[in-house]
């Protein structure tokens, strides 16, 4: 326990799951958890996760409670396995469109759709957009219920460049142009 | 209360200073104990801003720190955050090793938890009836985790866990302490905030 003084403590936590490393057993990424501590807080590392502590831990334990709780554990991994894997499904087939509206002869808005299922916050990427390119853009609801960020004017190749250079996480091959033409007017 | 993975919270609200300053009395009323520490917990120039919640809840942060939240402007219950960084500040009691996983995933906080070999519930040091003396704070935890004032239904409770240095929720009691021992049965805490819980998950940037 820390001392009475007027300072707060500062606790480390987990990077994987955000939990207090001592806790990590709890939050059903384990593995994930032991190698991030292992390689950042190696000190800590080694009061959790060594074969002496472990032993004390489990040791108050009865055999069938300790059985119950390696059920419990393996359930909760496996899930959270399954969840990750269903994440990396749906981010590999998650496709951003950037889309050239055109507005009026010779102008044009550039929408961008599908940002969100990247993590990203749509308020705070449609902001960057307007300080890197100068222009407006805002986030607008999408007549299907869904947001899409507008940006003024004709900058589509440049989000494309700017969101593969920013947002590592977006892969090349999931960036889509596409081109719309007002529907009225000449037939393209 | 937020056993939801994500909760959706409405845009940051600076406040009034005048209601900062009734927070932090009623902060202070509550947790007595946090006195000391309240410069650093709210610091005067700092603003507060307030965070609503679903079910009526209020969450309050300040400089991108979650400070505490509360429910129909109720009794003010601190984020484990605070917790952690101020253990000493906040009456606590103690589950055993058992309990701490179904807490974690949100269950109603029992009494058998508390009452086994591994759980700490207060053990009054001031028996009643004597005079206590007054505005001194002779609250504390001894050196094995028993707190030293029983606690009433009703109050915020933090919640720790045998073998762990960490706080693993926070609560209103459904029952007091005293209650709990005789009965040995029953809810304990509902509704808890706990860790990885939709609250702790919460981006309050």
């Amino acid at each position: 326990m820390a001392e009475p003084v007027h300072v707060g403590r500062h606790v480390i936590y987990c990077g994987v799951c955000t939990l207090p490393p001592e806790y990590c057993e709890y939050g059903g990424t384990v593995n994930k958890c032991q190698q991030w501590l292992e390689k950042n807080h190696p000190d800590l590392y080694q009061r959790i996760w060594s074969p002496e502590a472990l032993e004390a831990a489990t040791a108050s334990l009865s055999l069938e409670a300790k059985e119950r709780a390696a059920k419990d554990a393996k359930k909760k991994a496996a899930k959270a396995e399954a969840a990750e894997q269903k994440n990396a499904d749906r981010l590999a087939n998650s496709v951003v469109t950037i889309k050239r509206i055109e507005r009026n002869k010779r102008k044009y808005v550039t929408s961008v759709l599908g940002l969100e299922a990247f993590g990203l916050e749509l308020k705070k990427v449609a902001k960057d957009f307007g300080k890197k390119f100068a222009t407006g853009s805002s986030v607008t609801k999408t007549p299907s219920g869904g947001e899409e960020i507008v940006v003024q004017g004709d900058v589509s190749d440049e989000i494309e460049e700017f969101l593969l250079e920013k947002y590592k996480e977006i892969p090349e091959d999931n960036i889509e142009l596409v081109e719309d033409k007002k529907k009225k007017g000449n037939a393209a | 209360m937020f056993k939801k993975d994500s909760i959706t919270a409405s845009p940051k609200q600076k406040l009034k200073s005048s209601i900062q300053r009734s927070l932090r009395t009623s902060l202070l009323t509550t947790f007595p104990l946090l006195t000391p520490y309240i410069d650093e917990v709210l610091p005067k120039k700092s603003s507060l801003e307030q965070m609503k919640l679903p079910d009526r809840v209020s969450l309050y942060v300040i400089e991108g720190q979650p400070i505490f939240y509360n429910q129909d402007n109720g009794v003010p219950v601190p984020h484990l955050k605070l917790v952690h960084r101020f253990p000493q500040a906040f009456p606590t009691i103690r589950i055993d090793r058992g309990a701490i996983r179904f807490v974690l995933s949100g269950a109603t906080l029992m009494a058998p938890g508390l009452t086994s070999a591994g759980g700490r519930l207060p053990i009054p040091t001031v028996r009643e009836g004597e005079p206590v003396a007054e505005g001194v704070a002779n609250e504390g935890v001894d050196a094995e985790g028993h707190w030293s004032r029983e606690l009433e239904k009703g109050e915020p409770v933090v919640v720790m866990a045998e073998g762990k240095e960490e706080a693993c929720a926070v609560g209103l009691l459904v029952a007091g302490t005293k209650e709990v021992k005789e009965k040995g049965k029953g809810p304990v805490i509902e509704e808890a905030h706990f860790l990885g819980d939709g609250l702790w998950r919460l981006n309050v940037d």
